[in-house]
């Protein structure tokens, strides 16, 4: 009771400040900003705020208002001729297009080809990531003749890399997915390094006196430790893995959703271009989500 | 808890007879063990001219004030600090590196988070047991520190005193010729402090391992120790006054078996003796 009732008392004291303050000091009522963001900034109904995040589906529905709201928006600018179709083509149309490609068998591949090749890239980026940065990680050796090179490389901007890439593996496979390797490589070989340096000391030693050492210490204590550590990592790891995708299929293509996009905008399909912007949305954001799970998971195991 | 505490008696005995794989005790030598820290003029020695000779199966307590060296001596005994000058020998060998006849509870008990107290036991299993044994030993040290029920518990489900017992479990899982157990129980409460320590006398009988407990518990030695070493810096001994670096003060045979009288008006003497050496004034 007292819980719900906090609200309410936050938003009259908002209030009341608000009606002292103003005849006092006119200064502050010529300032459009703060009065008026006390009262609508605190929640009117008397809900916590706490109390709905806690529930799972009001949680997601509150995720989906803005792209709802987006949406409408969308819809009621289209209907109302605020953009030529070419400019903006409205929902609906993006949905044919879609429908469209999909019957033609098209759509399929596209999302397929892509997705294969962010989940090689990223699987292979992240493997050699966590090497890489448990090497560097855990001895100073590997520190000292690794990380300024590595370092380095990183600051080299991604599109850098694509004529070279082009050159070396030609137009196929690997050059994709060597440059989504390069992409998803770096977040988790920095987040591992930096995790594994900073690894409770006292459990490391207390493991050592038991006799562990070497790869054993390794899985036993300093992995385990950094577990939630590469699982952040691992997601950063993935939208770069996307990111890295659409750069890849940008340039050299004939299918994938980077392919979508351009020959899309060669064409003028601009309903088209738009669905594959969605699907990027909707994909990285569902594999970023299973990932979240999976990092929840092993975080309530290893933490 | 209290009732968990109070079933380790029993299980203590039964365990003395089904312990077939015992390591025997081994005996301890510090030859003048010395360790400076930094070199140059940055050089702070903490240790000097340690000698002592502990007995196979004694129980030696180490005392002395903060910061005096004397988990520098145990980390030194269980190969976890080399010394600069000076050895340790167990059993006549020179330790060298982390030493498996060894065990170590700290003054935490560093239990890995992830881990059940019963797979945190494990880790302290010597090298080469196969799994069966291994299960069947970590079962019945659990059952010794009255650890059984919470055995798929996680350390954070538990309390200190219950999480040091696993640490106590888990040394003793490597059937230690030495056990070396920095202030294990410093942290506690004064209430779990002297139930650990009847604990610690009931593992004793049932594996009458060599012990070295580094304590600042004036009592808690005279409870548990044969014998008590004192570290300290000496004073006025050489021609520029104090020199660097503790070493053993005062070595005192503690009297009379144990479970002894905490209130022995023998021991009471000893204690003012010691509080004395120790720099505190006995009331």
């Amino acid at each position: 009771m007292s819980h719900s009732g906090t609200p309410h008392l936050t938003g009259t004291t908002v209030a009341d400040g608000r009606a002292a303050a103003a005849p006092a000091t006119p200064a502050d009522a010529a300032r459009p900003g703060s009065p008026d963001s006390g009262p609508s900034g605190s929640p009117a109904n008397g809900w916590s705020p706490a109390g709905i995040l806690a529930n799972g589906w009001a949680r997601l529905l509150l995720g989906l208002i803005i792209p709802a709201a987006v949406l409408a928006a969308w819809q009621l600018s289209t209907a109302a001729g605020a953009f030529s179709v070419v400019q903006l083509p409205p929902p609906a149309m993006v949905f044919e297009a879609g429908i469209d490609l999909l019957q033609r068998g098209q759509l399929g591949q596209h999302i397929a080809i892509s997705t294969q090749r962010v989940l090689i890239g990223f699987a292979a980026g992240a493997a050699l990531g966590l090497v890489l940065g448990s090497l560097v990680g855990l001895s100073k050796v590997a520190d000292a003749l690794l990380a300024p090179t590595i370092g380095a490389l990183r600051a080299v901007p991604s599109l850098a890399w694509v004529p070279l890439l082009i050159l070396w593996m030609k137009i196929g496979e690997d050059s994709k997915i060597t440059l989504i390797l390069i992409g998803a490589f770096f977040p988790v070989f920095t987040t591992v390094s930096l995790a594994l340096r900073h690894v409770d000391r006292n459990l490391v030693e207390a493991a050592r006196a038991f006799g562990l050492k070497g790869v054993k210490l390794l899985t036993t204590v300093q992995l385990p430790a950094v577990v939630p550590a590469v699982f952040s990592g691992l997601r950063l790891a993935l939208a770069q893995a996307w990111l890295f995708l659409v750069a890849a299929e940008l340039i050299a293509s004939s299918m994938g959703l980077g392919f979508l996009l351009t020959d899309s905008q060669n064409n003028g399909r601009t309903d088209r271009l738009l669905l594959a912007i969605v699907l990027l949305a909707v994909i990285g954001k569902t594999t970023d989500a299973l990932l979240g799970l999976a990092e929840k998971w092993a975080v309530k195991r290893w933490a | 808890m209290t009732a968990v505490l109070s079933s380790s008696a029993p299980a203590a005995s039964t365990h003395a007879a089904a312990g077939a794989t015992r390591t025997p005790a081994l005996p301890v030598a510090f030859r003048s063990l010395g360790r400076t820290f930094g070199t140059g003029a940055e050089a702070h020695t903490v240790l000097r001219d340690v000698d002592a000779h502990i007995r196979a199966g004694e129980v030696l307590a180490i005392l002395g004030t903060s910061g005096c060296g004397k988990s520098t001596l145990l980390r030194a005994a269980a190969g976890l600090d080399s010394p600069t000058a000076g050895s340790v020998e167990i059993d006549g060998t020179p330790v060298q590196g982390i030493d498996s006849r060894c065990a170590f509870a700290f003054q935490e008990p560093r239990l890995l988070p992830w881990h059940t107290l019963q797979a945190n036991i494990a880790i302290g299993l010597p090298a080469g047991i196969s799994a069966r044994d291994g299960k069947a030993k970590v079962g019945r040290l659990l059952d010794l520190v009255g650890l059984t029920d919470f055995a798929k518990h996680r350390p954070r489900e538990i309390s200190g005193g219950m999480a040091q017992r696993a640490s106590l479990a888990r040394a003793l899982a490597r059937n230690p010729g030495v056990l070396l157990l920095d202030e294990p129980f410093g942290a506690l409460d004064a209430l779990t402090r002297i139930k650990m320590q009847d604990l610690l006398l009931d593992i004793h009988r049932a594996e009458p391992t060599t012990v070295l407990l580094v304590t600042h518990d004036v009592d808690e030695a005279l409870q548990l120790a044969d014998r008590i070493i004192v570290l300290g810096r000496e004073h006025g001994k050489d021609s520029d006054g104090a020199r660097p670096g503790a070493t053993i003060v005062h070595t005192v045979a503690v009297p009379g078996e144990r479970p002894r009288d905490r209130g022995s008006v023998e021991l009471a003497r000893l204690r003012a003796t010691l509080l004395a050496t120790l720099g505190v004034d006995g009331h």
